[in-house]
C-alpha cells in the first residue's frame, strides 16, 4: 500500500516561506540601528575632540574585534546573568545593529573626512551655522559615498539574520534546518533556501541602485553610476591569447 | 590660393621603406581618426609629425608600433607584413602573432614613460635583454649599465622611478627601448609630459640619438625648434589626413597649406 | 540578579579554549589559502570574457556573495556524505570559508588588475615581452600592491567569522565554549575569554594591516 501522505519539501514551502517576512524585519530594522550607530560612532571618531573619539574608537574596536556569531551567543546566554533580559529577537537586532554600525562607522568617518576642508572653512567665513553648514554644506557631499558601501551593509546585515537561527528566532534558516531534519534530505531545501537569499539580496541591490540615484540627485550631482556601458577594461584583448 | 586638399592621394610608397602605411584608416566607431593615407619612412630617416591635438598623430605612431589594429590598409615594416601574411600571392589578414613578430623592428617611447614601477632602473633595462633577447644575466647588466651611461644615468642605476625626476624616467625609458636595437624608434610627445626645465635633457638625448646611431625616428612633438633641427622630413596632419610633408625649412618656416601657418601661428605665438 | 565572576573557573577554561583556537587558525589558514587561490582564478576567469563562462562565473560570485555562509556551510556539511564525501567537519570547514571568501577575494584581484596602468600594458607589448612574462613580472605584482592589505582583512574577518564553524560541530574556539557553557551550565566564564581571545588576536592583527596598507600605499 503506498502511502501517498509522506510530507515531502512542498509540503513545509508555506512554512519556510513564512520565515521570509521575519527574516526581512529583522534585516531592516538592525540595519536601521546600523544606521543610527554608524554615524554617532563615525562622528565620533571624526571629532576633533579627543574625549569624544578615544571611546568611540574603543566601543568600534571591541565591537569588531570578534565575531557577530560570538557576540550573539555572549548576548543571548550572558547578559541574562547581568540582569538584562531581553527578548531574542531584539537582542539578535541590538548584537547586528551595533556590530554592523562599527564597521559601518568607518565609512561614516572617511565620507566626511573626504569632504575638502576648503568647504567647512568657506562655510564658516560666510558665517554660517554649524547645523546649515551639517545639513547644506557637508551632507550632500559625504552622503553620496556613503550609499554604495551602504548597499553592502544591508546584504552583509541580510546574511547576518541567518545566525539569528542560532539563538531560536524563526527566521528563514531556522525554519530550512528545521525542514531539513525533518525530511532528514538537506540538498533540496537547503537549495531552495540559497535561491531565497539571493533573489533577496538581487532586489536589495536594485533597491540600492535606485538609492544611488535619488541620494546623488537630492545632492545636485549628475550620477555616478552608469547603468549602460561600463568602463573599458584596462586588460586589453591580447592579454589572455595564446595563454 | 590652391584649394587645401591632403596631399597623401598617390603617393607612391619606396620600395625600399622601412615603415610602410598604405591606405590605413583608424576608425572607433563612427569615428575616423586616421583617413586613408599613405606614409612611408626610409632606413635612417628622422621623421617628425606636428599637428593640432585629436589629429591622429599619435594614433599613427600606435599603428606603426602595432598597438592598434587599423580598420582599413596595410602596414610594413622592415619587409614584414604587421596584420596580414602573404598566401600563395595575397594578403590574408593575420593575428597576434604575426604582429609580434613585426613589432620586433620598432621601439616607442611613450609621453607617461611607462616605466615599470616597482623595477629599478637597471632592472626596466634589463628586463627586455632577458626576456626578450634571451641574453645572459651577466651580458644583459653589462649592457644595460651602458644605455643607461649614454642617456646620463650612470648614477641611478638602482633607483626606482618614484625616485627619479620626470627627465630621469623619460631617459630611463629611451634606453628600455633602445636595448632591443630597434630600426625603427617612435616618440611619442615624449617631452609633453614634463617641467619645462626638464625638457632639454630629453631633447639632448634624442639629438644625441639621431646623429650617433642608425635608428630611423619618428618624432611626434610640439617642439617645432627642436622639430626643425633633427628631422629630414616634416609631416603636417590635421583630421586624420597629411596636409602638409616636405623638408623642414619649408614646412616650418614657410608652410604651403593654411591649415600650417595656422597651426604654426599658434603654437609659436605663446 | 546576583552574579559572581570566577575567575577560577575562567582561568580553568582557557587550555581547552586554546584547544579550539588551534583549530581556528588552522581554518582559517587553509581557509584563506583556499579563497585566495580560487579567487584569483575566478578573477582571470571574468577579466578574460569568454562569452559563456564569464558570465557563469560572474553569476556564481554574485550567488556566493550574496548568500549566508551559514546556509553553505550546512549545504556541504550535509550534502558531501551523500555524494560518499566523507571529510571531517573541520575539512568541511574550511572548503565552506575559502569558497565563501573566494567570491570576495575574486573582487579584490579584479580591482587590483585593472587598476594596473594601461600603459603598463602598452609598454609591455612594445617591447615584445612574452605573456607570461607580462602576468608574472608586471601585472600581477602591481595588482597585489593593492590586493595584499584588503586580503590581510579579509584574513582578519576569516579568523573571527570561523567561530561559525560551531555550527556544523567544529571544535574551535566558539565550539569549546559552547561544550563548556554545556557541560558545567555556565555560560559567562568561557563565552567571555572566548570573546576576549578573539579581541586578543584580531585587534593587533587589524592594527598590522593597516600598517602594512599604510606603508603599501606610500611607497
Amino acid at each position: 500500500m503506498s502511502d501517498q501522505s509522506t510530507p515531502g519539501l512542498p509540503d513545509y514551502l508555506p512554512l519556510l516561506f513564512q520565515g521570509v517576512p521575519i527574516t526581512l524585519e529583522a534585516t531592516f530594522a538592525a540595519t536601521a540601528l546600523l544606521v543610527i550607530s554608524g554615524f554617532v560612532f563615525g562622528l565620533g571618531r571624526w571629532s576633533k575632540n579627543a574625549l569624544i573619539r578615544w571611546p568611540a574608537g574603543f566601543v568600534v574596536e571591541v565591537l569588531r574585534g570578534s565575531s557577530a556569531i560570538a557576540q550573539l551567543f555572549w548576548a543571548f546566554y550572558v547578559l541574562p546573568y547581568l540582569g538584562i533580559t531581553l527578548e531574542p529577537f531584539t537582542a539578535g537586532i541590538v548584537v547586528l545593529g551595533l556590530n554592523g554600525g562599527a564597521y559601518f562607522s568607518e565609512v561614516v568617518r572617511a565620507a566626511f573626512a573626504s569632504v575638502p576642508r576648503g568647504q567647512t572653512e568657506a562655510a564658516v567665513a560666510l558665517s554660517l551655522s554649524p547645523w546649515f553648514r551639517l545639513r547644506r554644506i557637508i551632507l550632500p557631499q559625504a552622503l553620496p559615498i556613503m550609499v554604495p558601501p551602504f548597499g553592502n551593509a544591508l546584504i552583509d546585515m541580510l546574511k547576518f539574520t541567518a545566525l539569528l537561527s542560532l539563538v531560536t528566532i524563526q527566521e528563514l534558516a531556522y525554519r530550512a534546518d528545521a525542514i531539513r531534519s525533518v525530511l532528514a534530505d538537506a540538498g533540496p531545501v537547503y537549495s531552495l533556501t540559497l535561491l531565497i537569499y539571493f533573489a533577496i539580496s538581487l532586489t536589495f541591490s536594485l533597491l540600492i541602485q535606485v538609492l544611488e540615484r535619488l541620494v546623488n540627485r537630492w545632492a545636485g550631482r549628475s550620477s555616478t553610476v552608469d547603468a549602460r556601458g561600463g568602463p573599458r577594461s584596462s586588460v586589453p584583448r591580447w592579454a589572455f591569447r595564446s595563454w | 590660393m590652391p584649394p587645401d586638399k591632403p596631399i597623401s592621394d598617390g603617393t607612391v610608397i619606396p620600395d625600399d621603406a622601412l615603415l610602410a602605411m598604405h591606405d590605413v584608416t583608424m576608425q572607433y566607431g563612427a569615428r575616423t581618426v586616421i583617413d586613408s593615407i599613405r606614409l612611408s619612412v626610409k632606413a635612417r630617416e628622422k621623421l617628425a609629425i606636428i599637428g593640432p591635438s585629436g589629429s591622429g598623430k599619435t594614433t599613427i605612431l600606435r599603428l606603426a608600433m602595432g598597438l592598434e589594429r587599423p580598420t582599413a590598409g596595410f602596414i610594413r615594416i622592415d619587409g614584414q607584413y604587421m596584420w596580414h601574411a602573404e598566401r600563395n600571392g595575397t594578403l590574408v589578414t593575420s593575428g597576434e602573432q604575426q604582429a609580434r613578430r613585426a613589432r620586433r623592428a620598432v621601439g616607442m617611447v611613450f609621453q607617461q614613460f611607462n616605466l615599470f614601477p616597482h623595477m629599478s632602473a637597471l632592472q626596466n633595462v634589463t628586463e627586455p635583454l632577458v626576456h626578450v633577447l634571451r641574453v645572459n644575466k651577466q651580458e644583459a647588466y653589462d649592457r644595460a649599465t651602458d644605455l643607461l651611461s649614454r642617456v646620463g644615468l650612470a648614477t641611478h642605476l638602482d633607483h626606482r622611478p618614484a625616485q627619479l625626476s620626470g627627465g630621469q624616467q623619460q631617459r630611463v625609458a629611451i634606453a628600455r627601448s633602445l636595448a632591443l636595437r630597434p630600426k625603427l624608434m617612435l616618440f611619442d610627445e615624449v617631452t609633453s609630459a614634463l617641467d619645462p626645465e626638464l625638457v632639454g635633457e630629453v631633447l639632448n638625448v634624442i639629438r644625441d640619438l639621431a646623429h650617433t646611431t642608425s635608428m630611423a625616428m619618428m618624432i611626434v612633438t610640439h617642439e617645432i625648434t627642436f622639430a626643425a633641427d633633427i628631422a629630414d622630413r616634416v609631416i603636417v596632419f590635421d583630421h586624420g589626413r597629411v596636409v602638409e610633408e616636405g623638408a623642414p625649412e619649408i614646412v616650418l618656416r614657410h608652410p604651403q597649406s593654411p591649415r600650417t601657418q595656422q597651426f604654426l601661428k599658434a603654437i609659436l605665438e605663446r | 540578579m546576583n552574579f559572581q565572576w570566577d575567575w577560577g573557573f575562567a582561568l580553568q577554561t582557557l587550555p581547552t579554549l586554546f584547544q579550539g583556537l588551534i583549530f581556528t587558525l588552522e581554518a582559517t589558514f587553509f581557509g584563506s589559502a583556499l579563497a585566495f587561490a580560487l579567487g584569483l582564478i575566478w578573477a582571470l576567469a571574468r577579466l578574460a570574457d569568454v562569452p559563456v563562462a564569464s558570465q557563469i562565473v560572474r553569476l556564481w560570485v554574485e550567488f556566493v556573495r550574496g548568500t549566508p555562509l551559514l546556509i553553505q556551510l550546512y549545504f556541504l556539511f550535509f550534502i558531501f556524505p551523500s555524494y560518499g564525501v566523507t571529510l571531517p567537519a573541520l575539512e568541511t570547514g574550511m572548503i565552506g570559508l575559502g569558497i565563501y571568501y573566494s567570491a570576495y577575494a575574486s573582487e579584490v584581484y579584479r580591482a587590483g588588475i585593472e587598476g594596473v596602468p594601461q600603459g603598463q600594458w602598452e609598454a609591455s607589448l612594445a617591447l615584445g615581452l612574452p605573456l607570461r612574462r607580462v602576468w608574472g613580472r608586471i601585472v600581477l605584482p602591481q595588482a597585489m600592491r593593492f590586493a595584499i592589505p584588503v586580503f590581510g582583512t579579509y584574513v582578519i574577518s576569516m579568523f573571527k567569522e570561523s567561530a561559525i564553524l560551531s555550527t556544523i560541530s567544529v571544535l574551535e574556539l566558539m565550539g569549546q565554549a559552547n561544550i563548556i557553557s554545556a557541560e558545567t551550565a555556565r555560560y559567562v566564564e568561557p563565552l567571555s575569554m572566548a570573546a576576549l581571545i578573539f579581541l586578543c588576536i584580531s585587534y593587533p592583527a587589524s592594527r598590522l594591516v593597516r600598517l602594512l596598507e599604510a606603508r603599501t600605499g606610500a611607497s
